[in-house]
């Protein structure tokens, strides 16, 4: 067919392959919410009480010492519905949820679908509306999603018992350090006092057994990635109370020593508590007890696909071998001839580690991903995760100054940890400048934890939820900026350019003099520079 | 699968095309995915699938399945609930969940200060609202609840002082001191001190007796957890003349007409923002929040974030970042890190949308109206023969406890008697107050109306 | 803040035009004038000035910038063919190779000019040159153009050199102390090595630009320093004598410990208190056989390239870590400076092949309070 220079089409592609987006992002210039009171304004309208039941209190400030009455309103501002909600919206749109953009840029986070049926359920008055503290006659349904979502963590772990109380990841990781310590304490093991970790698991193992008063030895990785299995040698000892470690950790890269690791740490009684942060890539391949794992932690905000919440609500699943049921948060759900019920009577148990039972409504949703998917659709998530890693990792390896180290040659999981080492060397230019400069064409990018083992790092993870289009869109995106960086380095070093603000000046955040963490103190500290 | 059935192509997964497998297959030069599986040992991959029941494929038969299942429960909207006792029923203005159902916030995570600028703003808005509520001017970004919150104070007070004995006040929900005794094993001496049976609030001279110059933190919550307000004055001086740090946990909604810690003397405050927007979930809907004066001794103790206001290099911008992002308390020998993660943002972003909405009148008429309610319960429950309101002198503001002793019925049973008649009652106290015999726990807020007080009277009056 | 807009920032430059000069021709090293000699004799060339434009060719933000430079070959030519200008220039004589005086004279009138930051291009000789005229009076950052580069104040290259000075134009960056080491180059090229740690440059240091959104990294390196002494300090053994090696992270229980003892050098301690400062291979030898109860040493890794032994504390000789025991040397190092080692093993090269092959396999790290990390030590340098 024959097109005129008119067709607009042809300008949004070149041999097949989109363009570059030409993007930015919405940007209202939006006040702080207290510079939109107006004196008076309502929000909404307060029931008021009944004739009968003001009288009956009368002055009810009355009723309350006088040290415990509030003598001032509190300085909100006063503003009409209408204008709350439209101050809110605009501040949602200077937002890049994962429902927007091409996520895989937020590696270690498995960003993927969330599925909107998911959270319609979870709206629903059945399940917002459920008081923790009701009969358990009354929540029959949502226990007995709870106990069947716990068979599936089974079935996924080879473990023998869950408990989704822990509120997100990090609480998951801490609860399983209380375990530990719980467990040797009842053995009387006094003199174990010692974690191993892994320079490239989550930093959340060391800081939470730490908060047990745990000693924390952490390994390095061997030229081929993995954690050094001499290094492990040469820490392990009768002290050892345990290991906690992600498999594949950041680098994508499965240990397939890992049943070594484990049998070296419990031939001196250490437990061992698999981080399975990094789950997507082995769902349905490999399960933790199938390694002898002691412990595990899924994250359903993860690998279970419900939503990240900005941060959470979320769930850290903390699931154990039948060993270790007893020294499990309380209450457990369990099944009595076809009635749930709370089982709180576990005396040896950790206690709690939050308010009742954790957040239900996450459960809920992963409980409904899962009943969609079914086994074989578990495995296609694993699969296709894997595979688009692997593709995604050819063509970003494509590009001038990218180099994925260690295990050269290898197939990675579901995620790899990349260098731009040799494109700093040659421009100057950082990877978390190339991540500032992708966000002006509306992508996320994330390098990895701090400190950074690998220098200048990036870590990408596609997951089963992008398609091969999205990928090659955000692989020519991430071709551009890099080319950018070696032939205007300019562009890049004062990017962002197309977000929502410019760059922040960050002095004030690390001078008390100056920071300020609430508007009444930024009020207080910088009364001067307002009025110019 | 058998030959004649096609491959399921998922719709939450756009490459489980065979097409698409393939495409990439070639790409990256492999046979099959079993390549990229290869460092898995034989003998740890798993034979066959998984044992899950079969899947609902279509979104319909997934809805209809969950549904079943969630028309098993009965909610508190189906019945009329007293419940209270950290997880809270009140109103939830529409624009809370039109806020907190926008996909942009649903969706996010952890973008820049740049590309997630919305994000950012909302939460120190969220802070800056709060700071208004307790006059504080540090609040930290939320964490995963009003119990995390407690615990992290107690750690925070320990480090700040330098000393380890902490006495917490024993009317507290009694999961809250679990919690608190595993959060602190390590680093904290923890010391209960008993409740006055009379006043229902913490025992003043018991604390006098507990109280040393080793003493780091007294901690009690206000109102606390049989509903009774505290003399947050008394117990703070106290604390403060030993040189020891009041930290106290208050309900956030009792703050329109409850003093604010700060003002008799607390220096941390902490909390649960449920109340603020956040439906019940069956306790998912819990966020906590941790505040202080902005002491920088104080500030560098916190383990989570703290957002704080800037200028960018546009004139009149704002920019939103980390403050004080090295923190650190080494010198009290004890890494101040804790652990922080993924906890409740979502929620904080609600708690600001409810507290922009409310205003100063709304905050102020909302703890008028449930503090009427209770005068007026408390009067009409004291009048039903054998029902005993134990601490009736004392001030309550949405909870206090209700006794039964006298009705010669365990509260196990009249609660069962109650929900046949579509009434959630109070929550039954007898296990763990054994003192208080068969007592329960009554809430009520601004969602009860008279009739809903009267209804419960009249049905209890049928059930004694 | 309006500070920026203020008066424009102003920056000195040095250059060491015969930086590198004998790298390419085998030297070793440019330091001393028949060295130089020599080496333009074997048709070796200076890399300062080449190097230089690179980093001022990437520089972002010239204008808010006002630069001090010195005449001719050791700055104004770079600067010129940058395309920027040189506003205020130092006199040079263009008659003679110029030396590390001028270095430092320069360097000493930059300082008095009010400069708020020194950029030189040079090796590890120049760097010393820096040291001893500046101190920590100003902030200085190095542009790698000598042979030798062990020190901690170079860039890894002139472009990231370049970046990191216009982030510190910005004013986006902060100051670290970093080592000033160097070898002796006539040992050198004895084939013997011997290097010293001199002293510490502040110096402008990567931070994240962006603090990460995910989780946080929330340890100055001082912090770290002072959870390393904690620890430390607390499993100090009575009646135990300690040697005690250079460099910051151990100058940090020697603060926590309060005892005046060197940044430098290596110190005795015995019981908490301090024995000796700053002592020699024969002094530590005499004094482990003085001591009656065990002996303890307690070193840190020592510049970029993650030296145990074998640079900076020649001191510590393997006849000493013989004495010693090999079983009784602890490492304490921050977290940081290992992860920068971007997984190279630590090195030792005490001058005894059999002393390095003892000192390899694995040792234990104190990286902060209750925090070890199993880190591999080598004894192959390449």
């Amino acid at each position: 067919m024959n097109y005129s220079d008119t067709d607009i089409r042809k300008h949004r592609h070149t041999d097949g392959k989109p363009n570059l987006r030409r993007f930015h992002q919405a940007r209202w210039d939006e006040p702080v919410v207290m510079e939109l009171s107006a004196e008076g304004e309502r929000g909404i309208l307060i029931p008021e009480a009944e004739q009968a039941v003001r009288d009956a209190a009368a002055n009810v400030y009355d009723t309350l010492p006088s040290s415990m009455r509030r003598k001032n309103a509190p300085a909100l501002p006063e503003i009409a519905q209408n204008r709350v909600l439209r101050h809110y919206l605009r501040l949602s749109q200077e937002n890049l949820g994962a429902d927007l953009q091409v996520d895989i840029g937020q590696g270690t986070c498995t960003m993927k679908y969330n599925p909107k049926i998911n959270d319609q359920l979870a709206y629903s008055p059945k399940m917002a509306e459920l008081h923790p503290l009701q009969d358990e006659s009354t929540v029959q349904g949502i226990l007995e999603v709870m106990h069947e979502f716990e068979k599936i963590i089974k079935a996924i772990s080879g473990m023998d018992k869950a408990s989704f109380q822990p509120r997100g990841g990090s609480a998951a990781i801490y609860a399983n350090a209380a375990v530990i310590k719980k467990y040797h304490d009842a053995q009387g093991n006094t003199h174990k006092d010692e974690i191993i970790t892994t320079m490239l698991s989550h930093p959340s193992d060391a800081a939470c057994a730490k908060l047990f008063g745990f000693k924390i030895i952490t390994l390095y990785p061997d030229d081929d990635g993995y954690p050094d299995i001499e290094a492990l040698k040469a820490a392990v000892s009768e002290r050892t109370a345990g290991l906690m470690i992600t498999n594949p950790e950041d680098t994508g890269i499965f240990n397939p020593r890992i049943q070594e690791f484990v049998d070296i740490v419990h031939e001196v009684g250490g437990l061992c508590a698999y981080d399975q942060a990094n789950a997507n890539g082995l769902l349905g391949i490999t399960r933790a007890r199938d390694a002898g794992f002691d412990l595990c932690q899924f994250n359903l905000h993860k690998t279970f696909s419900t939503p990240h919440n900005s941060g959470g609500p979320a769930v850290g699943v903390q699931a154990v071998t039948k060993e270790l049921v007893p020294y499990l948060p309380g209450p457990l759900v369990e099944n009595d001839n076809g009635r749930y019920y709370l089982n709180d009577d576990l005396p040896h148990g950790i206690g709690k580690v939050a308010a009742f039972y954790g957040a239900a409504s996450v459960v809920l949703r992963a409980y409904a991903w899962v009943m969609n998917l079914g086994a074989e659709g578990l495995k296609e998530v694993a699969e296709i995760a894997v595979l688009n890693n692997n593709y995604l990792m050819g063509e970003v390896l494509k590009i001038k100054g990218s180099s994925a180290p260690w295990a050269k040659g290898k197939r990675r999981i579901e995620q790899v940890r990349y260098s731009w080492e040799e494109l700093h060397r040659d421009t100057g230019i950082h990877s978390e400048q190339l991540g500032l400069r992708m966000a002006d064409y509306g992508l996320h990018y994330w390098t990895s934890h701090h400190p950074y083992l690998l220098p200048e790092p990036a870590t990408f993870e596609p997951t089963e939820s992008y398609s091969i289009t999205d990928m090659d869109e955000y692989v020519r995106t991430l071709k551009a900026v890099t080319e950018e960086a070696y032939s205007n380095p300019a562009i890049v070093r004062s990017a962002p350019h197309n977000c929502p603000i410019h760059k922040i000046r960050h002095d004030n955040f690390d001078d008390p003099e100056r920071w300020a963490v609430t508007w009444r103190a930024y009020c207080r500290k910088h009364a001067d520079s307002s009025n110019g | 699968m058998s030959t004649t059935q096609k491959k399921t192509v998922y719709p939450y997964i756009p490459n489980s095309t065979p097409q698409a497998r393939q495409f990439m297959l070639d790409a990256v030069n492999a046979k099959s995915v079993d390549e990229f599986y290869a460092d898995i040992p034989k003998h740890l991959k798993l034979d066959g699938l998984l044992d899950l029941p079969a899947p609902k494929l279509s979104e319909f038969g997934l809805k209809r399945h969950v549904q079943k299942l969630l028309n098993k429960n009965t909610s508190t909207e189906d019945n009329l609930s007293f419940l209270g006792g950290g997880c809270y029923q009140h109103h939830v203005p529409s624009v809370c969940d039109e806020v907190n159902q926008r996909s942009e916030f649903v969706t996010a995570y952890a973008g820049e200060p740049y590309d997630d600028h919305g994000r950012f703003q909302a939460l120190f808005e969220y802070t800056s609202l709060m700071g208004e509520l307790l006059e504080m001017d540090v609040v930290n970004v939320p964490v995963y609840d009003g119990f995390q919150a407690a615990a992290t104070s107690i750690r925070m007070a320990c480090r700040y002082t330098g000393k380890r004995k902490a006495l917490i006040s024993g009317a507290i929900n009694p999961d809250k001191l679990k919690m608190i005794t595993t959060y602190c094993q390590a680093d904290v001496d923890i010391h209960v001190i008993p409740v006055d049976q009379k006043t229902g609030g913490l025992c003043r001279a018991s604390l006098k007796d507990l109280l040393d110059d080793q003493t780091a933190v007294v901690y009690f919550d206000n109102p606390n957890y049989l509903g009774v307000i505290e003399d947050g004055e008394a117990i703070c001086s106290l604390a403060n003349e030993a040189g020891a740090v009041p930290a106290v946990a208050v309900d956030p909604i009792s703050l329109g007409v409850l003093a604010p810690p700060a003002n008799y003397g607390a220096k941390l405050v902490t909390g649960d923002i449920q109340p603020l927007g956040m439906h019940m979930q069956f306790g998912g809907g819990h966020a906590g929040f941790i505040a202080s004066h902005d002491e920088p001794d104080m500030v560098m103790q916190y383990p989570s974030r703290l957002f704080g206001i800037a200028p960018t290099e546009v004139p009149g911008e704002y920019g939103f970042g980390d403050v004080a992002f090295e923190r650190t308390s080494f010198e009290k020998r004890e890494n101040g890190q804790e652990y922080v993660g993924t906890a409740a943002v979502l929620w904080g972003i609600t708690a600001g949308v409810y507290l922009a909405t409310m205003g100063p009148q709304g905050m102020q008429e909302i703890g008028e109206g449930i503090l009427q309610r209770n005068c007026y319960a408390k009067q009409q429950l004291s009048k039903l023969p054998g029902v005993n309101v134990p601490h009736f002198d004392q001030p309550h503001f949405k909870e206090f406890v209700v006794n039964f002793d006298d009705t010669g019925k365990t509260v196990a049973e009249i609660n069962l008697a109650l929900q046949e008649k579509g009434i959630f009652a109070g929550h039954d106290l007898s296990a763990d107050w054994p003192e208080l015999g068969q007592s329960a726990l009554y809430c009520f807020t601004e969602v009860h109306t008279q009739n809903d007080i009267d209804t419960l009277c009249q049905a209890l009056t049928e059930v004694l | 803040m309006a500070k920026a807009i203020a008066k424009p920032m102003t920056i000195g430059l040095i250059i060491n035009p015969v930086a590198g000069l004998g790298g390419r021709v085998g030297l070793k090293g440019s330091d001393g004038i028949d060295i130089q000699r020599r080496a333009r004799e074997l048709g070796g060339q200076g890399r300062g000035v080449e190097r230089t434009i690179s980093t001022l060719n990437s520089l972002s933000t010239a204008s808010d910038v006002e630069i001090l430079t010195c005449q001719g070959t050791m700055g104004e030519d770079a600067v010129k063919t940058a395309g920027l200008n040189a506003n205020v220039v130092f006199p040079i004589s263009p008659y003679r190779q110029p030396t590390p005086s001028d270095t430092m004279a320069a360097a000493r009138w930059m300082v008095e000019q009010g400069v708020s930051l020194i950029v030189f291009a040079g090796g590890d000789g120049t760097a010393r040159n820096l040291l001893d005229a500046v101190g920590d009076q100003v902030p200085v950052l190095g542009i790698p153009a000598g042979v030798k580069v062990q020190s901690a104040v170079f860039a890894i290259s002139p472009k990231a050199a370049g970046e990191l000075l216009s982030r510190f134009i910005q004013g986006s960056i902060r100051c670290q102390s970093s080592e000033v080491m160097d070898l002796d180059e006539e040992e050198l090229r004895q084939q013997r090595v011997s290097a010293r740690l001199y002293g510490y440059l502040q110096t402008p240091v990567d931070r994240c630009l962006t603090q990460g959104a995910k989780t946080r990294s929330n340890t100055s390196d001082h912090a770290s320093a002072l959870a390393i002494a904690e620890e430390m300090a607390g499993a100090m053994c009575p009646d135990t004598l300690y040697l005690i090696g250079p460099g910051m992270t151990t100058a940090a229980l020697k603060e926590k410990l309060r005892i005046d003892g060197s940044l430098i050098g290596v110190d005795l301690v015995c019981n908490g208190r301090l024995i000796a400062k700053d002592v020699s291979e024969r002094e530590i030898l005499s004094a482990i056989d003085a001591h009656r109860g065990p002996v303890r040493l307690l070193i840190t890794c020592i510049g970029g390239q993650g030296f145990l032994l074998g640079r900076g504390n020649p001191q510590v000789s393997p006849e000493v870590l013989n004495r010693i025991g090999f079983g009784r040397i602890t490492v304490l190092a921050t977290t940081s400076k290992l992860t920068a080692l971007h997984g190279k093993p630590l090195l030792v090269d005490t001058g005894s092949s059999h002393v390095d092959r003892m000192l390899s396999g694995y040792i234990p790290v104190i990286t902060g309070y209750r925090e070890r990390q199993v880190y591999k030590v080598s004894d192959s340098l390449l």
